[in-house]
Parts: structure tokens; sequence; C-alpha cells
């Protein structure tokens, strides 16, 4: 390829931003760590580290209790967190960002409380068949108990949303059209507005799991225009344990609470209670408040490097990784071409099991994701049982790319007896 | 990784022996491994107590695969009861190389499937 050398800024930048990830300097199997699985999770850098270390060195308490100093200085740090990552996502309030464990919970809880009071026999839900299986699963679980209809927009040859039917699938029976952003496994960034367009001419609600967008690309949940964004904060050099739900306001207002407990109710008597104002009638019990703040402390860190840049360094990794690795023999690469997708490659290698290839990846350092991605549905579309998957965030570089292809090439000699 | 990957396990992988089915076995049993989609099935023809015919079909990765196709080799004339007590270390033993808590279910996947055949276990319905 064709790249032109890279300026003495970038890489020095790039130096820079590994050297703030501890774990690139280890080393697997003797070799220098490549991680190109951060589809699966992102690696964390030490503001996020130091964030949870301090919160359990210095100020450890519960939340929004107490009245002396620790537990101030926890609540200060755990909603100040909430503040700068509604920032993060251009949230119009606080309020309206609900902290969850993880993308999967934020889906279950919208399925559990606008589900369970909108949904009923002859209303449809739509989501695609490229979703991964925390966008399914909810719905199918719900869908057995309320008796509304799951539908699906199916995908075309080249791994995008076949909209030719959209007409006929969001119809007047609509409620609510539930879907991925960029596909944890094609790559492919879907056309929003155009979802949301057709879901707005019949008044159907929009839920989007921008759990692989977020992280990757400027964000701003007003100009999506969906209802419900949700997304992880693992994914996104945060801890594990953390998720967002956004929810416009009217919307979270009128929801049945999730999961009753402490900290979402203003009034308990025996005969019943009154739910708390946003966002705590969500957060039943202790949250996962070291988790939140060290989201906090992700979302500073991904700002200060700059959010376009980091979508623009993995635009250059996958053009680079795409165009290399389509020259391996036998490599055949899911979804659309390198302008249509984020920063991952999902891919087969004839001949070379999934499970084969990452476990000779590993014995070089890279570590590299295989299976179905928690996207079977997709897979047998394609009529293929698992896929290999390289994904990129913004400490890769070419080099990492050169040495993947070069162990792709191994991997085929090894197979080639 | 020339460990995991040596000669005998990729040419197992690539040229799998007794694969296919039997016309008449005396046992069946299927089974899959679904973290990695792996798939066995196990057929055996029992004449006196001893496997005197064996086959295996099933697709996925190259350490399940081989296992069942060198478990095919060894199998052939043993005594069911001797098969029985078969354990892990058999087949590490068969496979000669040394495999991680992940890959270890693939492994052990056609070893499973032999034994419920053996054990009389009731296929589990697709």
């Amino acid at each position: 390829m064709t790249t032109q050398a890279p300026s003495p800024d970038f890489v020095q930048k790039l130096a820079e931003i590994r050297a703030q990830f501890p774990v690139l300097e280890r080393e697997v199997h003797g070799k220098p760590l490549i991680y190109l699985d951060n589809a699966a999770t992102t690696q964390k850098p030490l503001p996020v580290i130091q964030a949870l270390d301090e919160y359990y060195r210095r100020y450890n308490a519960n939340v929004h209790r107490g009245v002396h100093t620790l537990s101030e200085e926890a609540t200060a740090a755990y909603e100040n967190a909430r503040l700068r990552i509604a920032r993060f996502v251009n949230a119009p309030s606080p309020k309206q960002v609900i902290f969850t464990r993880n993308a999967t919970e934020s889906i279950n809880l919208v399925a559990h409380t606008w589900g369970r009071a909108n949904l009923g026999p002859g209303d449809e839900v739509l989501i695609t068949e490229m979703e991964h299986h925390s966008n399914i699963v909810p719905w199918q679980i719900l869908q057995e108990q309320l008796g509304f209809t799951l539908r699906h927009i199916p995908l075309t040859s080249q791994g995008t949303l076949d909209l030719s039917q959209l007409d006929g699938l969001v119809n007047q029976r609509t409620k609510l059209v539930s879907f991925v952003h960029v596909s944890n496994v094609l790559g492919t960034v879907n056309p929003v507005a155009r979802l949301v367009e057709a879901a707005r001419s019949v008044g159907a609600k929009v839920l989007i799991d921008a759990a692989q967008s977020v992280p990757h690309m400027p964000v701003d949940v007003q100009a999506l225009g969906a209802d419900f964004v949700v997304f992880s904060g693992h994914k996104m050099a945060g801890p594990t344990g953390i998720g967002v739900l956004y929810g416009r306001r009217e919307l979270l207002e009128e929801m049945p609470p999730f999961l009753g407990g402490g900290d979402m109710i203003r009034e308990v008597k025996l005969s019943g209670s009154r739910w708390n104002a946003l966002p705590y009638k969500f957060e039943a019990g202790t949250p996962s408040i070291a988790q939140g703040i060290g989201l906090g402390a992700a979302v500073d860190y991904l700002n200060q490097v700059g959010v376009d840049w980091i979508w623009e360094h993995e635009r250059t990794l996958v053009r680079y990784a795409y165009e290399q690795m389509s020259q391996v023999e036998g490599l055949r690469i899911l979804g659309p071409g390198p302008e249509e997708r984020g920063g991952l490659i999902a891919f087969t290698l004839e001949g070379v099991h999934p499970h084969d290839l990452a476990a000779i990846l590993d014995m070089d350092g890279i570590a590299i994701r295989a299976g179905h991605h928690c996207a079977q549905p997709l897979h047998d579309r394609y009529g293929m049982v698992a896929s290999a998957r390289a994904s990129f965030y913004l400490y890769n570089t070419l080099e990492e790319v050169d040495k993947l292809v070069a162990g792709l090439e191994k991997a085929v000699d090894v197979f080639a007896l | 990784m020339d460990q995991l990957y040596r000669e005998a396990i990729i040419d197992h992988y690539k040229h799998p022996r007794h694969k296919g089915h039997l016309p008449d076995p005396d046992i069946h049993y299927h089974d899959t491994n679904p973290f990695c989609g792996d798939e066995v099935t196990i057929e055996l023809k029992v004449e006196d107590g001893v496997v005197v015919d064996a086959a295996f079909d099933g697709r996925g990765c190259a350490i399940s695969q081989a296992s069942a196709s060198m478990m095919m080799e060894e199998i052939i004339g043993m005594p069911v009861e001797e098969l029985r007590q078969w354990t892990k270390e058999d087949i590490l033993d068969m496979l000669g190389i040394e495999i991680g808590p992940v890959r270890l279910k693939c492994a052990l996947l056609p070893l499973k499937a032999l034994k419920a055949g053996l054990w009389g276990l009731e296929e589990w319905p697709e």
C-alpha cells in the first residue's frame, strides 16, 4: 500500500497514547501484545485506572445517602461523571443518562419497562438481521409474554441492510424500531436518518444500539433523533460494570421503574411506594460507583485525545487492513468496503477454522476474536458457523496490521500440509 | 503453536479417518460445543462387547475434528467396558499436545459423545 509516511506529530501523538495504556507493555508468548479485540472490550488508560484506585483509596463511600464527607465526595464524583458522560453524547440533561451495567442491561431495561407498558398483541417490534443477541433475545423473551410480533430487516449479500421492503416492514402496527448503529461483525454503519424517518412516519419509537459507535466516532444523541440510545463503558476505555441508557425525557418520565429497591424510591410505605425522580427511578440499589467515576475519567480521556482524531485514525487502520487482508489467499471479508464500515473487520480464512486461527495468532501475541460474536442469525444468513474478527482502537498501529497479516499468512502455511 | 498444531493434528483434520456413517450402527450419538459451534456425531458397531467398527461425522476446528478422527482409529477393536472408563488423560495422550482450558472443550467433544453413546444416554433433541 502506498501509505504516506506519517507526520512526526502523528507519530508523537500515537506514542503518547500508547504510553497511557500499561497493558500494551506486556508480552504474550514472548511477543509484544497486539490487541485487536477492541469490539469485545477495550484496554484501559492510566487516568481510568487511577480514578478507580483513588476512589477506593481516598473516598470509598456509598452515594446519595450519607451526610459524612466521604459520601459527599463520592456522590459529587459519581454525579459529575454522569454530567460529563451526558455532555460526551450531547444529552440535553444528565437526568436522561441512566446508569446500567452495560448496553445489554440498557436494552433489557427498555424492554421490561417501556415494552411492558406499550406492547401487546397486534403490535410489531422491528429489529435487523445484523443485531447482537442483546437486541434480539430481550424482545423474544418479551414477545412470549406479551404476544406482539418481532420482525426484522433482512441483509443484502454485501452486508448492508436491505431497505427495499422497508415501507412494508415499518407500518401502522410498528411500535418500536430497534437497531444497531455500527455492526459488531460486519462493521456496517447503518443509515440512522433513514430508519428514524421511517419509524417517525408511523409514530414508532426508536432504540439505537450504539455500543460500537459511541467509543469510536462523535455521537450526538439529539442529532440521531432516537428515543433511546444504549452503550457500554468497557468498550470505550472505561471499566466493566457500567453502561448507559439515554432516553427522551418524557418517555423516561412515563415509564414504570425497572428494578425495585433502595435509591429508586421517593417514599415507601407498606401500603405502597412512590418513585424517585430521573435518573434514580431506574437505578435501584447501590450502583457501580467506582465504575461510574471511571467512565467519567474515560470520556475525559477520549475528549482529550479527540473523538474525531480516533475516528480518523481508525479509518486509516481499517482502509489499510482491508487492502492488506484482501491479498491473503482464501481470505474472505464479511460486510461492506472500507468506506462504509467502522474500525473492524470480520473474516474467514479458507481451510482454517476461526478458533484455530485465533490460537495460531495468539502464539504471536496477537489477540483477535473468533466465534459468532453474539450474532448467530447474521452468521446463519451467510451460511457460516463462525468467523474471526480484528477490531481496532485508538492505540493500534499500521505496524500491528502488518503483523496481523503476517500471522494470517503463517496460519495458511501451517494448514497447507 | 508447533505444539498445538503438530503435523498429525493437521493431517487428521485435513484427511479425517473413518469419517462418514455406518450402515447399521448399534450406537449413535450427536453432540455440539456451543462456544465454537463444533459438532460431532459418533457411530459404533458393537459385537460381543467389542467395538468392531466406528465412524464419525462433524464439523469444527482442527482440534475437535482431529480428536474425533484419531479416536476412531484408537477405539476399533477395543472393549466397550474399557472405553467407558476413558478419561480426559487418554484423549490428551492420544493428541499428544498441551491444551488450555478454553480449547479443552474442543478436544474433549468426541470423548463426550463417545461416552454418552456407550453409557446409553438419550440424545438431546435438537
